[in-house]
Parts: structure tokens; C-alpha cells; sequence
């Protein structure tokens, strides 16, 4: 992103299809969901109530979380049913 | 289409000639020489003959323009954002609370750098309920990011209108326009006024080539997205720089107009200034008046003279304070008031002007006009008699003084 306010759209215009995925709402987060492996029975509840599609899966299973996007709502830790996601408090690096 | 003899006889009766009409009329014919893709439009005292004439000639086949008759100001701006957002050269007209409904959509029209053009018949805000002029329903839009053209007469309605398509669209600008008439005085009364052929006005305003519409169906865009304390500062940033280079662009294109026209107005008009030392300054149709006010005067020694600001927004302020730069005391004429604030709104722009350009005459402020009240040539007299003592020594306060109310 250009660094000089001469170099944004003019009117806030977005010209790029699909570009949200590379505008990083993880800064808003002041907490992070954090899962516990251990216990997930991969039932991917967190993945479909996900506002911001931030859980990764592979071959249908649950393997990690984009914190470049997740904004620390909360939700899933709130819905998993085997209650093993935690909300951790995020400090600035 | 064809044409009834009698809309062929009124399209000709209203192209390349002199003919006596009030200034809502001649701005319905700018509009439709102008030919937009859309106007979206809700009656409104005293904007209604223009919506009226307009609606008639899109009925009658004069104009393809889309019309849409929309339930609320409201809606209307609405659908002048959706439209220009669009790609479409889209316009509509207001007056007074019909403006105050449109205000959340002002920011967003100038937010998306939408070049819409608005044709605002001023009046008075309620309550007491009142649908005669002042200006207080356009100083309410004055920090909204439109440009503000001020018209004096009918015939310069008519030429602001057509201006403000250039001024809109053009690429260092992309901003909505506001071209006002003074309600009643301007939009209903009847003068002399030259409507130009209609090619030399579809000419002038051009194919339009808008930026970003959303029709583009090969370069996707969204209008209205999310911009939060990352970015909206920068986009706001960006707005203040296109309302600066407007100033450029008024002045350019009202150059231009004046080659096709034969009239040219500036940013603001001296009258009678070079040599004077009281000077008033105004806005909008009180200038005619003070124009035999100064004549009167200077016909009687006194070194009067006038300062209308044409261009409220970007406000003129070097132009402005070049031309008061050699008054000794000069007042300044608030059709409005802002209750509570040091001066009316025209009073303080004057004021920062001078001010910030290292010179002073006296001011002094005086709202006139409220609700339509007649603004006699007495009245003005008045406030020449009473600065032309302030340079005599009397005092300046109170600095904000009262024309024509009803005082003993």
C-alpha cells in the first residue's frame, strides 16, 4: 500500500477484484483464538461460523489460523462444541 | 420523435436568442441543452418550476434524459449516486429542507468523487415555517465538499449551470456541484436573458467520459467500501486537494464560456473597488441592488463600493483579499445567521482572508434578508452610513448588526 495520501483511489474506490484478502484486518484483534489440537474433533463448526474465513484446513482437517485476517471476534471460540478454543490475550509485538 | 408545431415552436422560441424568463425556467433549458443521462428530482418551493419545465420537456421528447420521479430529497441524491456511480452525467435540483434531507448523502456523493451536478434554489430552513429566500440552507452544505457557485441573475443561473458540468468532470476536480439561484428573487422573477443554440451547449459540456463507472464491466470497481483510521484520512486529504485545484478550474472554464458566450464572471466582482474605501461584500441577487446603492453613492462623492464573491466554495480567498486590500472599512452581508458563532458564515471567510493575507480593512457584519424580508436599497445605505463612521472613529461593536429587522 502506497505510503502518500496523492497515491490512494480517489473516493475510496476498490479497482482490484478480490482484493480484501490482502488488506490485513488482523491489527483490529485484541485477542487471538488459539486451538487446542489435542482435543478438536475437527467437526469444523469454527470453520463454518467464521466471519473472516480464517481457519486453514487440509484433507478435511482443521490445521491452523490465518491471524492476517482474523479480528479476534471471538466466535468460534464461543460455538466449538468441545469447548478447545481459547481466546489469548494478543500483545503488540 | 415528432413533434407537435407547438413543442417545436417552444424549442425554438427558448435557442440563440433574447427572450424574458425567470431564472428556474432558463436553468430547466440548461439542463436540457445540457442532455444528462439521468435527473432524479422531488419538487420543491421554490425549485418546482424546474422540475416541472424539466419533467415536461423528457414528457414532451425534447430530452431523453432518464427522469425519475423520486418520493423524498432524500432519494433523490440517492439515486444520484447510484447513477453517477454508474457512469451516468446524472443532475437534480432542490431548494431548502429538501437540501437538509440530502445532507448524509452530500459527504457521500463528494466522499466517492461523484460529479453530480446540483441546481439549489436557496430558502430559508423552518420553523417558523418559511419557503422565501435567505441562504441558510446552502451554508448548511458549505463544508460538505461541493464546490458552490453563487449566480446573481437569471441569465447567470443559466451560464453557472452550464459551467458546473466542466467544473465537475473535470479529472483534478470530480466533485459534486452546487449552482444556486436566489429563491424567488432569481427563480421566479422575470428578465432579459440569452439562451444559447443548443449544439453550442452540448459542445461546450462534451461527451462525457466517466472515471471509474461501475457499467465497466471490464474494470470492476466498488464504490463505498469500508475506509477506516487506516486510510479515510488520505481520501479526505485527497478531497481538500481537488476542492484547491477547483478554484483553477472555475476560473479556466468560466475563461472559455466567456469566448462562447460573451459573459464571464471570475471568482468574485469587484465593482467600483479600485479606489474605494467602504466597501460591502455579498453573496447571490442582493448585488443588483447594491449595484445603484454604490452608484448612488459614488454619484455623491463617497468612494463606495462593492464585492460580490461569486465562488463560495473553494472560497476565493487570495481574490478576495487583493480586491479589499485598499478599503478602510468594509461590511460584510451574511444572508444567514450561525447562531452562536462569532460571525455569519461569509463574514468569517472574509475575515480569514484578510487576515491570513496580511491585510485589514475594518469589517464589520450584517445579516439581511432572512426568510425572504426585502432587502431595500435603505437598508444598504445604512450600512455604507454607518461603516463611513467607523472610519470616522465610531465604534465597531457590536460586529454583528441587523438590516431591515423590525428595531426601535
Amino acid at each position: 500500500m502506497s505510503q502518500d495520501w496523492r497515491k490512494v483511489a480517489p473516493g475510496g474506490t476498490v479497482t482490484e477484484p478480490g482484493s480484501a484478502v490482502t488488506v490485513e484486518t488482523g491489527t483490529w484483534r485484541s485477542s487471538r483464538p488459539v486451538v487446542d489440537y489435542d482435543h478438536c474433533v475437527h467437526c469444523m463448526i469454527c470453520w463454518v461460523f467464521c466471519p473472516d474465513d480464517c481457519f486453514q484446513t487440509e484433507n478435511g482437517k482443521l490445521v491452523g489460523v490465518d491471524y492476517f485476517h482474523c479480528k479476534g471476534c471471538g466466535i468460534c471460540a464461543v460455538e466449538c462444541p468441545k469447548k478447545c478454543i481459547s481466546m489469548q490475550e494478543d500483545v503488540l509485538a | 420523435m415528432t413533434l407537435k408545431a407547438s413543442e417545436r415552436r417552444r424549442a425554438r422560441s427558448a435557442t440563440g436568442r433574447a427572450v424574458a424568463i425567470n431564472g428556474a425556467t432558463l436553468v430547466a433549458h440548461a439542463m436540457r441543452q445540457i442532455h444528462p443521462d439521468v435527473v432524479a428530482c422531488y419538487p420543491i418551493t421554490p425549485q418546482t418550476i424546474i422540475t416541472e419545465t424539466f419533467s415536461e420537456f423528457v414528457a414532451n421528447g425534447l430530452v431523453q434524459t432518464e427522469f425519475v420521479a423520486v418520493e423524498s430529497e432524500h432519494a433523490a441524491m440517492s439515486v444520484c449516486i447510484g447513477s453517477a456511480a454508474a457512469g451516468a452525467r446524472t443532475q437534480t435540483a432542490t431548494s431548502g429542507p429538501g437540501l437538509a434531507l440530502m445532507w448524509e448523502l452530500l459527504w457521500v456523493a463528494s466522499g466517492s468523487r461523484l460529479p453530480i451536478v446540483m441546481h439549489l434554489c436557496t430558502r430559508a430552513l423552518s420553523a417558523p415555517l418559511n419557503i422565501l429566500c435567505d441562504h441558510s440552507d446552502v451554508m448548511g452544505a458549505r463544508d460538505t465538499g461541493w464546490p458552490i457557485l453563487f449566480s446573481e441573475d437569471g441569465q447567470e443561473a443559466y451560464d453557472n449551470a452550464i459551467q458546473a458540468v466542466r467544473v465537475a468532470e473535470h479529472p483534478d476536480v470530480l466533485l459534486p456541484v452546487i449552482s444556486t439561484q436566489d429563491g424567488f428573487t432569481i427563480t421566479h422573477g422575470i428578465e432579459r436573458a440569452e439562451i444559447l443554440d443548443d449544439a453550442s451547449v452540448r459542445s461546450f459540456v462534451g461527451e462525457y467520459s466517466p472515471h471509474r463507472p461501475l457499467l465497466d464491466v471490464e474494470h470492476p470497481t466498488t464504490y463505498g467500501a469500508w475506509d477506516y483510521h487506516d486510510f479515510y484520512f488520505e481520501h479526505k486529504r485527497q478531497q481538500a486537494d481537488a476542492m484547491e485545484k477547483a478554484l483553477g478550474v472555475i476560473e479556466a472554464v468560466g475563461q472559455e464560456f466567456g469566448k462562447l458566450s460573451g459573459r464571464s464572471y471570475g471568482l468574485v466582482q469587484p465593482y467600483r473597488l479600485d479606489d474605494a474605501e467602504f466597501a460591502v461584500v455579498v453573496l447571490g441577487s442582493a448585488a443588483g441592488t447594491l449595484r445603484s446603492v454604490v452608484d448612488d453613492l459614488r454619484s455623491r462623492g463617497v468612494k463606495a463600493g462593492m464585492l460580490r464573491v461569486r465562488v463560495l466554495r473553494p472560497f476565493p480567498t487570495k481574490a478576495v483579499a487583493e480586491a479589499l486590500a485598499g478599503v478602510k472599512v468594509a461590511a460584510v452581508l451574511d444572508r444567514a445567521l450561525a447562531f452562536g458563532a462569532p460571525g455569519g458564515p461569509l463574514f468569517e471567510d472574509v475575515c480569514v482572508a484578510l487576515t491570513t493575507n496580511g491585510v485589514g480593512p475594518r469589517l464589520v457584519n450584517y445579516v439581511y434578508g432572512l426568510g425572504g424580508r426585502d432587502t431595500l436599497p435603505a437598508q444598504f445605505l445604512q450600512a455604507f452610513e454607518d461603516i463611513r463612521r467607523i472610519a470616522k472613529g465610531a465604534s465597531a461593536q457590536p460586529v454583528v448588526r441587523y438590516l431591515g429587522l423590525r428595531e426601535s
